[in-house]
């Protein structure tokens, strides 16, 4: 890791350079997560060495890469940033939207962006990296929509690694006004197969009332690659969030999501599908706030695991003294396709009201013969059988972002992966 | 909005509600320990007790090296309560008895210790279900004994002292493997202040159709009791084995830190019936696991009414294939208590499986928590577990937490977990009382109803007691 304090540029606000001095300092005196730590239990900690990697300043954007980044065919935005910089960017939003480079919204909207960046603590183990993302964060995407303004269709950023050994700090910062909607999608990348790399991304998500916030992200990296993901949603009065993770790239990926139920009658659902194969692992922790009573919170992660991969599954379900009447549901699913992989789930549960109605589930199992038998009698092949169930469970949580152009647009990564397991992912 | 737990302060309001009934256990003699190794705990306390116990040197030696490892290894506050912190190590006594032996008779036991035991129940349960039973009273069993035609059969129930002296070549080649010392810090300080605690041996082929049962009863104040118990069945045999603990209610916390290693061997059964009622101010800390070679089956069938803090999560370790594990918990957290109790389910071998049924009510302020394990490694297959835990929350400020951990690798076995939150809806109560039972009384049905068909497994003398308890624990809770 880097030893000496990132320099915020002088056109940023002052009170952006403060929040970052403040965030190093705070970055030096957290201990690095250490065996023991609940937070981390069963984690690979020898991947958090990120010795060696530098920021890609320098690098020539190609244009080959703004021509790779193609994404749903209709988009409401799109930007494309390459080791955080902003290479290319179009726009057709409706007034009273404020879409722009967190860069450049640092300057020009500087008070609305105070008001909204990295409001919440950063309680699921990765303070340390949190405190090194905000110290560095240099740019990402700032979302604003005014009251009562919807979105057509999606806001689509693509962030591209490129280089080898270079690490970025991508930021998404989405905040919605009353009765308003508005969908962003991040799509993480590498240039290329070979060079490793490093994502310290953040995404900060605060749905204002009656509004409604889908996010979703994409994680693709090369699997020389490794990514720490943190979210925080916040929801006020009726307002509905909906966060999903797709990871199918990376040799290894930490998510953190955190739901802060604040309104009552908010809803928060929490997705991920995740495909990992060969040596990958994929670490994620989740935590369910009910500040507020009557507020919903459904939570549906599933793995589809291959070859030597590992997953780890750690959610909470946070009840509040005064969360009355709350309805919290969390579930985790392992589809185990080989003899090799591991599969880890801690689903817990702090209930600290009653009027609750809060279940959690977790269950890991392989595909039944009985199942392929009923495919192969109805002429299937063995391996395509496998193959369609392995996508139907997938779908099934995809299926959940309620809108076909996105739907597709993440399968196709699902596809993807498939297509590049042994056996095409039977 | 705090995440850290509350920690507890006793207001008075608080205190009248634990002090609902306990008075079947709260009651106490005067001591007359003839041996006492004061407070605190050195190295001299050890010496003390093995002099004390005249244990052999190799026992010696084991308790000395279990301190060090005591002393080593930390609270495990990163993931258990804080409230572990107010333990006093050196404010407690490790070992109370008044040097007489385990007696045969109930008519050669000391008058007020019968009358401890009488009051209790023991020698009438004794007389109508029981093939053997142990009453251990502060550090040493009172009394010791088993039905005649059992000892013919070669059936072996004494008490951990004779067991390590008179049978130490079944005896030493068991002890502290199933738990060994470094297990965790309060195996660690039983294994250096042990005292108590049965030591029984089945042999090949012997089912024993009646239970046998041991008494826990703490008599003195500021005691630590730290019972060692191992449970040996040999191929193809069966027992079931129960016990009890009570103490009365003293002004300062008591410790109960207890070690129980079963070992069912080949075929074998052996079934671990606890009903757990100390009073409000204990802290019991109890490591308890089994191991199942090939077609064994360890079931613990647990419940926890009693204790200011419970922390036990029995395990069983399946060695051999088709092993079988089996945890049955109940718990009910009144206010001022925390239930922190689960389940441990290693699977080693293939073609294991494991159930783990728990079931929690916390009322008034209580807390009560699962947390529980599953590991099934990587080389195995066939492997089943099959986890439930419901919770029911009585009062607004009940609380309740579920923390599983759930481990499998390969893609031959079977996991599930399911675990859920409810209160006692107020239709259900609408509905009974209008049938003529008061708030009160419907509750308390709507109570036993949950955990029913869990109160079934264990034997029926104990079923009819554990409903009993329950009521008494739930009565004035609602409103």
């Amino acid at each position: 890791m880097t030893t000496t304090a990132p320099q915020t540029p002088a056109v940023f606000p002052a009170w952006f350079a403060a929040r970052q001095h403040d965030a190093w300092e705070r970055y030096l005196a957290t201990p690095a997560p250490k065996r023991g730590d609940e937070t981390w239990r069963f984690s690979n900690l020898k991947q958090l060495n990120f010795e060696g990697f530098t920021r890609g300043a320098g690098v020539s954007p190609t244009a080959d890469l703004v021509a790779r980044s193609t994404g749903l065919e209709k988009t409401a935005a799109k930007f494309v940033f390459i080791n955080e910089e902003l290479v290319h960017s179009e726009t057709n939003l409706p007034q009273g939207v404020i879409c722009l480079p967190l860069a450049v919204a640092l300057v020009s909207h500087s008070d609305l962006v105070a008001a909204h960046f990295m409001k919440q603590e950063t309680r699921l183990g990765s303070a340390k990296f949190a405190a090194w993302h905000e110290a560095s964060v240099s740019n990402g995407l700032f979302v604003h929509t005014g009251d009562h303004i919807e979105v057509e269709g999606t806001i689509e950023v693509h962030h591209w690694i490129s280089g080898a050994n270079t690490v970025i700090f991508p930021h998404t910062l989405v905040v919605t006004g009353k009765s308003s909607k508005v969908r962003v999608i991040d799509i993480f990348r590498s240039e290329d197969d070979i060079s490793p790399g490093l994502a310290i991304a953040f995404n900060d998500l605060s749905a204002g009332q009656y509004s409604q916030l889908d996010y979703v992200a994409v994680q693709a990296l090369n699997e020389v690659t490794r990514i720490i993901q943190i979210n925080e949603t916040s929801t006020a009065r009726d307002a509905s969030a909906k966060g999903f993770i797709l990871n199918t790239g990376a040799s290894w990926a930490r998510n953190e999501c955190l739901s802060r139920l604040e309104g009552p009658g908010s809803r928060s659902d929490m997705l991920s599908v995740s495909v990992p194969a060969r040596e990958q692992e994929y670490d994620q922790r989740t935590f369910q706030h009910h500040v507020s009573e009557g507020a919903y919170s459904d939570l549906l992660y599933k793995n589809s695991l291959y070859d030597n991969s590992k997953t780890i599954f750690s959610g909470l379900i946070f009840v509040d003294k005064n969360a009355h009447h709350t309805d919290a549901y969390q579930t985790c699913r392992n589809l185990l396709m080989s003899d090799t992989c591991e599969a880890n789930s801690m689903p817990g549960l702090e209930i600290n009201a009653d009027q609750v109605k809060c279940s959690h589930g977790s269950t890991s199992s392989q595909i039944h013969d009985e199942e392929i038998f009923y495919l192969q009698a109805r002429g299937i092949d063995p391996v395509s059988a496998r193959q369609l169930i392995a996508r139907g469970f997938s779908v099934e949580v995809v299926e959940r972002l309620n809108d076909v152009a996105t739907e597709e647009f993440v399968l196709s990564f699902i596809d993807d992966k498939f297509a590049h397991i042994d056996t095409g992912g039977a | 909005m705090s995440y850290e737990p509350a920690t507890a302060v006793l207001d008075e309001e608080t205190h009248e509600a634990i002090n609902i009934d306990r008075s079947k256990g709260d009651f106490t003699f005067p001591e007359r320990n003839k041996f006492d190794a004061g407070r605190g705990l050195t190295e001299k306390t050890i010496d003390y007790i093995s002099d004390v116990k005249d244990d052999p040197q190799w026992v010696r030696e084991f308790r000395h090296k279990a301190l060090k490892v005591f002393r080593d290894k930390p609270t495990p506050t990163n993931w258990a309560t804080e409230d572990l912190n107010s333990i006093n190590f050196d404010e407690i006594r490790y070992y109370l008895s008044d040097g007489e032996k385990p007696k045969r008779s109930w008519d050669d036991v000391p008058p007020d210790v019968l009358e401890t035991f009488e009051r209790l129940g023991i020698p009438q349960q004794e007389r109508a279900f029981l093939a053997g039973v142990e009453a251990q009273f502060d550090s040493e069993a009172a009394y010791s004994n088993v039905k005649e035609e059992l000892t013919k059969q070669g059936v072996i129930f004494v008490t951990s002292a004779e067991g390590l002296k008179e049978h130490e070549e079944i005896f030493r080649p068991w002890f502290g493997k199933v738990i060994p010392t470094g297990d965790n810090k309060y195996a660690a300080l039983n294994s250096a202040v042990f005292s108590g605690g049965s030591f029984i041996y089945i042999p090949k082929g012997v089912k024993l159709k009646q239970p046998l049962q041991a008494y826990f009863r703490i008599n003195s104040e500021s005691f630590g009791q730290f019972e060692r118990t191992l449970i040996i069945a040999d191929e193809g045999s069966e027992v079931m084995y129960m016990e009890g603990c009570t103490a009365p209610k003293f002004e300062t916390a008591t410790l109960h830190s207890a070690v129980v290693e079963l070992v069912a061997l080949k075929g074998a059964k052996i079934q671990y019936v606890t009903v757990q009622n100390w009073s409000s101010n204990v802290f019991n800390l109890v490591t308890k696991r089994g191991l199942a070679m090939e077609d064994a089956e360890v079931r613990w069938i647990d419940c926890n009414i009693g204790s200011r803090l419970t922390m036990k999560y029995p395990g069983v370790i399946m060695k051999g294939e088709r092993a079988r594990g089996e945890v049955i918990s109940i718990a009910l957290a009144n206010t001022g208590q925390h239930q922190d109790t689960g389940a441990k389910m290693i699977h080693a071998a293939n073609n294991t499986t494991s159930n783990v049924v728990s079931k929690s009510i916390s009322v008034g302020e209580g807390r009560a928590t699962y947390r529980g394990q599953v590991h099934i490694p990587k080389h195995l297959k066939g492997c089943k577990n099959n986890t439930e835990c419901d919770a029911l929350l009585i009062n607004s400020h009940s609380r309740t937490d579920t923390y599983p951990a759930i481990t499998v690798r390969g893609n031959q076995h079977a996991t599930q977990h399911e675990a859920s939150v409810s209160q006692v809806s107020e239709e259900m109560l609408f509905y009974m009382q209008q049938r003529g039972l008061n708030e009160g009384q419907a509750m308390s049905l709507a109570v036993n109803g949950f955990i029913n068909d869990l109160v079934r497994e264990f034997p029926m003398e104990y079923s009819v007691e554990l409903k009993r308890l329950i009521d008494l624990e739930m009565e004035g809770s609602v409103g």
